[in-house]
């Protein structure tokens, strides 16, 4: 039972003259965690991007299961399953941390407009299911103690894990992780590893992630993808990845 | 249709364009360099119509003089208005400064009908801009040629200003990039303070000439004008001031044109502007010359 | 659920307790009304009425400007679009005939005649077509430039109005509407208004809306679609404002295209802001204000006299004071009165126990 969820073909994005990312192949298996990283400007939020409807990839495929929701619009995408953090945290500043993760229920919402206004019909119990999902995935991110407070008042860390639990209230098939751990100091990259690996097992995730934190990445991902300049250059597990020469020569640039 | 008739509508049409084009370049200069639109913009215009009444008719001024008043104390008011409402405003969400533009629009309005009252009053036009030349049945003001003249004058001017002068340059780099500039120790207050200035000096200019063709003065004068011209801004590409001027001869055009075409549709002249600032913003939303717009 | 009463109490803390209270504060609303109603002058009743109709239309301007963060400034348009909707359909084909002299009214407007909230019902339906139909070429454009298209449309609108004079009756305007809008027409309609937005604002689809007005492209990542929930907001918000048109048609029994000018948008504005853009509650008091603001200021305007001088009225000082006041507020207080948070029967509690506390330790 290892099918693949998620797959690129060929994936390329061209900005003007640059090419920010040339044929990825990337393939995530059911509970798979794979990490996409690469030295600084190589593509990989531009991946993300193109593959979660951000922007629209120039040519190749994106394939969820069977589905090709290449160049989708982002909301469909999300509809389909996969839900994504962001590189730069991008929660609702002024919304509580509560509602920031039941924004992304809406999407299962079944009550009409006229049903949220006249309080009838399915109106009471999907809000209480919207929400008593919140409050688990919140229970679970650590974050019940500030349920109620401002998105904008959370420390960083927490901010992150806010965005998570906000992705993961979509009920993703896939979950993509935009630099999980930036700017966290070595013992919160620990806390956030255990953190996901017990979201893992207890949801049943499939993952794929990029850091630079290259502990973490070894640590936490089933294989790894490396892509430099936009082209991908190695794929396998950790042990393959660190022992690999052209990754090496990637990251400490030609001079080595 | 004959030729005569098209000639003369063009004539109509470029000197309605032309003033819409002086209008437009203040709105489109300050946009570029802070990313506002300045709705006193078209306010500014009433102003100078009032001093330029005031000093001809209250004060029996020669008009050189009131004229030349009348632009300092324009550009002046301009500055005042960015210091007292704008700059406060300066590190804000848009939309804000939007809104105190809007509202100092009206308070310029209403002080207007609280100082001076609603009634029209009548601009005096100088001898000077009387009379026209006539060829055949071709009626050519010496008024549309003296609008010609001097728009083409302040557009070769302002160009000048904007491409060789340090000044210039420090305006279409702010409206490249703010921060950045900010960053490298230009004085960006005094920049924007003189972008106020030039702009509000061409509104001036616009205001005058717009009086002596259009002979009311009222407070509310420059609304629809001050509108027209954005859209001429627009239609020209934000921040571009060669792409206002072209932007308003284009909607003088239009204007003129479309109502002579159709003059059953006389009444819907003013839709005509709006009409392209929604298909522009719609098909090409950076203007014929312009460049990205800001999200 | 122990966490929950943490939450905002809009859906589950205390509900039955809120439930009362709110019927209770209804309840004394009615009852002033009724009061007003028998012994208030028709000056004052006026200004009651007006105070209803602009909270109908500042309550949901305020979801689209201040919910959905798109800021439209055309809300003139639909208000003209329900006001002359609605009076067309409730006068007579006698009336009609008679008021539109320089050219007939067109069919079948010419010979229905319909009841008045028939008629409110039409005037919503109608600017809320309108906007349904805007929707698609307004939302492609974001920030400053909706807010000039959405002014654009406003004076086209006004173009329209002045110049389709087989439908509008031009300049003329339509006059001799039967002053059909009561306190109970207006303040009724206007619980109705501030129920629906609320709760329409405390269900999924106002948090869609708030998320897009935070952050647009995370939350079309999380399944939002950015347009359908703001062309949402953009009609319900025209809808209510069509029906705030037909209710004040038929208090002021004459209408003209003069009537529905930027300026009227401008005072919707200065309502929304000062009250707190983004808050329902905020929109309330600040048409409140704005209404009783405005005639307070009309001292100005007219001859007056203070400490035994007579001071004369000046024209115009009225609406100085309002465009003054909404630049400081810009400049000092831009969130307004109310910011973003909205009346709470919790909050009100918490304030006055804590009003009570002080009083007695100092007493």
């Amino acid at each position: 039972m290892n099918e693949t969820l998620l797959r690129t073909e060929e994936l390329t994005v061209v900005f003007g003259g640059l090419v920010a990312l040339s044929g990825l192949d990337l393939e995530i298996r059911r509970g798979e965690i794979v990490g996409l990283i690469g030295p600084n400007g190589a593509g990989k939020t531009t991946a993300f991007n193109a593959i979660t409807g951000v922007i629209q990839p120039s040519s190749g495929k994106v394939l969820l299961g069977e589905d090709d929701i290449t160049a989708r619009p982002a909301p469909k995408i999300a509809a389909k399953g996969i839900a994504r953090t962001f590189q730069q945290i991008r929660l609702y500043d002024d919304l509580t941390v509560i509602e920031n993760v039941m924004v992304a229920g809406h999407s299962s919402v079944r009550y009409t407009v006229f049903e949220a206004v006249m309080g009838l019909g399915r109106f009471t119990s999907d809000e209480k299911r919207i929400s008593d999902y919140a409050e688990y995935l919140l229970d679970l991110m650590g974050l019940s103690d500030v349920i109620a407070a401002k998105a904008s008042a959370l420390p960083y860390g927490r901010q992150r894990k806010l965005e998570i639990a906000r992705a993961l209230a979509l009920h993703p098939t896939v979950l993509l992780l935009d630099e999980p751990v930036a700017g966290m100091n070595p013992k919160e990259t620990k806390g956030f590893a255990d953190l996901l690996r017990r979201l893992h097992s207890e949801l049943n995730l499939t993952i794929g992630l990029i850091d630079h934190d290259m502990g973490f990445v070894m640590n936490v991902c089933d294989k790894i993808k490396v892509i430099d300049h936009g082209i991908p250059i190695a794929w396998g597990t950790s042990e393959e990845i660190r022992a690999d020469q052209k990754v090496i020569a990637a990251y400490l640039g030609t001079a080595a | 249709m004959d030729l005569a008739f098209v000639l003369q509508q063009l004539i109509f049409g470029v000197t309605l364009g032309c003033l819409y084009s002086l209008i437009a370049i203040g709105y489109t200069m300050v946009y570029g360099v802070i990313r506002l639109i300045n709705f006193a913009h078209g306010d500014l215009l009433m102003v100078a119509a009032y001093i330029g009444f005031f000093g001809i008719v209250i004060f029996h001024l020669p008009w050189p003089v009131v004229f030349g008043i009348s632009i300092l104390l324009t550009g002046v008011l301009g500055i005042l208005i960015d210091r007292g409402a704008y700059k406060p405003l300066r590190n804000s969400p848009r939309i804000s400064a939007l809104i105190t533009a809007i509202g100092v629009s009206f308070l310029l309005e209403n002080l207007g009908i609280v100082i001076i009252g609603g009634r029209p009053k009548s601009f005096p036009r100088p001898a000077l801009f009387e009379g026209d030349l006539r060829f055949d049945q071709l009626i050519l003001p010496y008024l549309s040629l003296w609008i010609l003249g001097i728009t083409a004058v302040l557009l070769i001017l302002v160009l000048l200003v904007i491409h060789r002068t340090q000044v210039g340059m420090a305006m279409r780099a702010l409206s490249r990039d703010f921060e950045t500039v900010r960053l490298m120790g230009v004085d960006v207050d005094r920049v924007i303070s003189f972008t106020f200035v030039l702009g509000s000096s061409l509104a001036a200019v616009g205001g005058i000439f717009w009086c002596m063709k259009y002979p009311a003065v009222e407070p509310f004068m420059g609304v629809i004008p001050g509108l027209k011209a954005f859209v001429a801004a627009v239609l020209g590409g934000i921040g571009s001031v060669s792409g206002a001027a072209l932007g308003g001869l284009l909607l003088g055009l239009a204007e003129v044109l479309i109502v002579a075409i159709q003059p059953e549709w006389s009444g819907y002249r003013d839709a005509v502007a709006f009409t392209i600032l929604i298909a522009v913003l719609l098909t090409r939303p950076t203007g014929i010359m312009g460049e990205e717009l800001p999200k | 659920m122990r966490v929950v009463q943490a939450v905002t109490g809009s859906y589950r803390a205390h509900v039955t307790r809120d439930r009362i209270l709110t019927a209770a504060a209804v309840g004394l609303l009615l009852a002033f009304l009724w009061y007003a109603d028998r012994t208030f002058s028709a000056y004052s009743i006026r200004i009651l009425n007006t105070v209803a109709i602009f909270s109908i239309v500042a309550v949901t301007y305020n979801l689209i400007n201040g919910v959905t963060g798109q800021f439209s400034l055309g809300p003139n348009a639909f208000i003209a679009v329900g006001s002359y909707t609605s009076a067309l359909l409730t006068l007579s084909p006698q009336e009609k005939v008679g008021s539109f002299i320089i050219d007939p009214l067109i069919w079948p407007l010419s010979v229905i005649s319909v009841s008045f909230p028939v008629s409110l019902i039409a005037a919503g339906v109608a600017a809320g077509l309108v906007a349904f139909l805007m929707s698609v070429p307004v939302f492609r454009t974001r920030g400053d430039y909706l807010a000039i298209v959405t002014l654009g449309f406003g004076e086209v609108m006004q173009v329209i109005t002045n110049n389709a004079v087989s439908v509008t009756n031009g300049p003329l305007g339509l006059k001799g509407l039967y002053p059909y809008t009561t306190l109970w027409w207006s303040w009724g309609l206007c619980i109705f208004t501030v129920i629906c937005t609320v709760r329409l604002v405390n269900s999924s689809y106002g948090r869609a809306m708030k998320a897009v007005r935070e952050d647009e492209t995370a939350a079309e990542a999380m399944g939002i679609d950015a347009f359908w929930t703001k062309t949402l907001a953009f009609t319900f918000s025209a809808f209510f404002a069509g029906v705030g048109g037909g209710l004040l048609a038929h208090l002021i029994t004459t209408i003209s295209p003069s009537l529905f000018t930027f300026f009227l948008t401008f005072n919707l504005l200065i309502i929304i802001v000062v009250g707190g853009l983004g808050s329902t509650t905020g929109a309330l008091i600040g048409a409140i204000l704005f209404a009783w603001g405005g005639e307070a200021l009309r001292v100005v305007e007219e001859p007056f006299t203070l400490f035994g001088r007579d001071f004369p009225g000046v024209p115009g000082m009225r609406m100085v004071i309002f465009s003054a006041i909404l630049i400081l507020m810009m400049i000092f207080a831009r969130s307004g009165i109310m910011s973003r948070r909205e009346f709470s029967w919790q909050a009100a509690i918490d304030l006055g126990s804590a009003l009570l506390a002080r009083i007695r330790r100092t007493g």
